[in-house]
């Protein structure tokens, strides 16, 4: 199957579409909610509590003996909860910094979680086949159900973010501030983690314990080069989340073999690259070129300036002057010259130059503009 | 002045860890006064004003707005950080985060509306920012930045204002607006509690001074105790400043 067939048959096999609409909604959750994970400086809280998951899983595997996705997800948000509050309680009781909290209860869960998968693969239990899916996703396996209970969770969050608009932008922005205005920063604070601990259980399915931090965190960087206002910010990792999902299940769809979680991830980290390289604010492209033509900008100036003080003595301001005076001068080259002449504001004359009135005008003018772009 | 008390501290003791920030705090600020608090890096000025308004949660003591508790009091009282505690790269707008000033009165879920945006203008309109209110907020200077967050508290349109440090690493004319700002807020009957740094300008810009180092030294008229007795005990080596009559 080719990517062509691949969405020609979207909208009518019913494995493909679910897989797509599943992914979709997924990157689409996670984008969103991954913004305020980037802005509040908790990238790696993602990433401590996809794998702090692993051991509710397996758990809850253990308990159950069944593997259906709905229980061992609901373990997986358990641990992932308990996870979190753990950092939590590691960063405001002890001396530590965040770093370290989440490293410490991200290695500690994800061993514990193996050392049970292990465990479990060794049991003489015929159902136990396919638990390490969870590891890297298999997006393949998502059914009908699995996308409604993606579709009822995004909603109630999206829900819950237009909700509480106001309480979330302030917290993120200034939070001692909100404090003060009287909001229960506490409250705010575990709404936004509860629901990114739960996009992150959703996705464990499709995308896996190992990669998960990456849906949070890529559609929100890449988002964040684009705007400077946090509700186009929200929506456009959004955007880019479920772009990733749709492209990501197209090309593992139409490539034999091809994981699709790891796919998705690599589609996410191609939206990054190209926004911080082709935003026109704050990409490096647009940034390099602005540097190159201040530059060139400056160095013209300067000569021009030069050109004025000289000018400035004679009688006649178009007084013939030889060019070899002008390469005592840093900044001065034969393109300045030449870029000078093409505006008119010199003339060449065999080895001498002269400023025109027009490049008078505008030199006597230069100071004054730069004072005023100062304030 | 000096009839009503507007902020009453009693026996306030705040710590971090075992090593007490604050100890043993008792102060009266009287309504209407312009009021800066002085003493050494580590004194534990940011934290009385966090402290004051429930921010840290101190070990023992008692703090009054007006004689009920800041809780009851919140509308009363605004509030402006120290510039460095907020990400300035943050998406947003000079006008949206004067607009947060707004937040306290309008309380839970309900937004913003037109009333509270004319406020907003009005407050960017006196801190001299009008110009600036589209402009993303990591695109503004030091002094610009500052002046944002005091409009903010403008819009608050509180009885008592507290203010961390709100003149650092801003230019001279920034601090010229800023102060006048300040002198307007006492002319009204406000009540201001500014965390200050340079003590040359203390009897310049302020009428009443407390001088903090984990404990109260003294507080009162700068006239009457701004002197090198209560700068040496507060600093602890021999300070002389010469206070322009």
């Amino acid at each position: 199957m080719d990517i062509q067939e691949y969405f020609s048959l979207v909208f009518t096999d019913y494995t493909l579409r679910t897989i797509t609409l599943g992914t979709a909604i997924l990157g689409a959750v996670t984008g969103m909610l991954g913004s305020f994970a980037v802005l509040r400086k908790q990238s790696l809280l993602g990433d401590a509590i996809s794998h702090a998951a692993l051991p509710g899983i397996a758990i809850s595997f253990l308990i159950t003996g069944a593997k259906d996705s709905n229980t061992l997800l609901l373990g997986a948000l358990v641990s992932g909860l308990i996870g979190t509050f753990w950092i939590r309680g590691i960063i405001t009781k002890t001396h530590l910094k965040s770093d370290t909290a989440l490293g410490l209860i991200l290695s500690l869960f994800f061993g514990f979680g193996m050392l049970l998968l292990t465990f479990i693969q060794k049991q003489p239990n015929a159902n136990q086949a396919g638990l390490d899916k969870y590891l890297f996703g298999q997006a393949a396996t998502l059914v009908e159900s699995d996308v409604w209970m993606m579709a009822i969770v995004t909603g109630i969050c999206l829900f819950v973010l237009l909700l509480f608009w106001k309480e979330f932008k302030i917290l993120l922005f200034d939070k001692d501030y909100a404090k003060t205005l009287g909001f229960n920063s506490k409250a705010i604070d575990i709404l936004i983690t509860s629901f990114i601990v739960l996009a992150i259980v959703l996705g464990l399915q499709t995308v896996g314990v190992v990669l998960m931090s990456a849906m949070l965190l890529a559609p929100a960087a890449a988002a964040r080069q684009w705007t400077n206002s946090l509700a186009k910010m929200v929506f456009l990792a959004a955007l880019f989340g479920a772009f990733s999902g749709v492209f990501g299940t197209a090309i593992s769809a139409s490539q034999n073999n091809l994981s699709t979680g790891p796919v998705i991830v690599i589609v996410a980290a191609v939206f990054v690259l190209i926004s911080f390289v082709f935003s026109p604010s704050r990409g490096l492209l647009f940034k390099q070129i602005r540097f190159i033509k201040n530059r060139r900008d400056l160095e013209l100036h300067k000569t021009l300036a030069f050109m004025y003080h000289i000018a400035e003595t004679h009688e006649n301001i178009s007084h013939p002057h030889e060019i070899k005076i002008l390469n005592n001068f840093h900044g001065f080259t034969k393109g300045t010259l030449k870029k000078l002449v093409e505006k008119n504001y010199v003339t060449l004359q065999g080895s001498t130059w002269c400023l025109t009135n027009e490049g008078f005008k505008s030199a006597s003018n230069l100071y004054n503009q730069l004072t005023q772009q100062d304030e | 002045m000096g009839n009503t008390i507007a902020v009453q501290i009693d026996d306030l003791t705040v710590a971090y860890d075992y090593k007490p920030v604050l100890w043993d705090i008792d102060l009266e600020i009287p309504e209407g006064v312009l009021m800066a608090i002085v003493g050494p890096n580590g004194a534990g000025k940011s934290t009385l004003i966090k402290s004051i308004l429930g921010i840290l949660k101190p070990i023992a003591g008692t703090v009054t707005i007006y004689g009920k508790s800041y809780k009851e009091q919140r509308s009363l009282v605004a509030y402006v950080p120290q510039k460095g505690s907020v990400d300035w790269d943050f998406p947003t707008t000079a006008l949206d985060v004067v607009m947060m000033g707004t937040y306290g009165s309008l309380g839970w879920i309900k937004r913003p509306r037109q009333k509270e945006k004319k406020a907003a203008l009005e407050a960017l309109e006196k801190v001299g920012m009008l110009p600036f209110k589209n402009r993303q907020i990591s695109q503004l200077s030091g002094g610009q930045q500052q002046r944002i967050f005091l409009a903010r508290a403008l819009v608050q349109d509180a009885s008592i204002y507290f203010m961390d440090e709100p003149f650092q690493g801003v230019d001279a004319t920034t601090e010229i607006a800023i102060i006048n700002i300040l002198k307007e807020l006492r002319k009204a009957g406000k009540t201001v509690i500014v965390v200050h740094h340079d003590l040359q300008t203390v009897p310049e810009y302020f009428d009443w001074v407390t001088f903090l180092n984990v404990k109260k030294i003294a507080t009162g008229p700068v006239k009457d105790i701004f002197n090198d007795d209560n700068l040496t005990k507060t600093y602890g080596i021999n300070y002389k400043v010469s206070i322009q009559e």
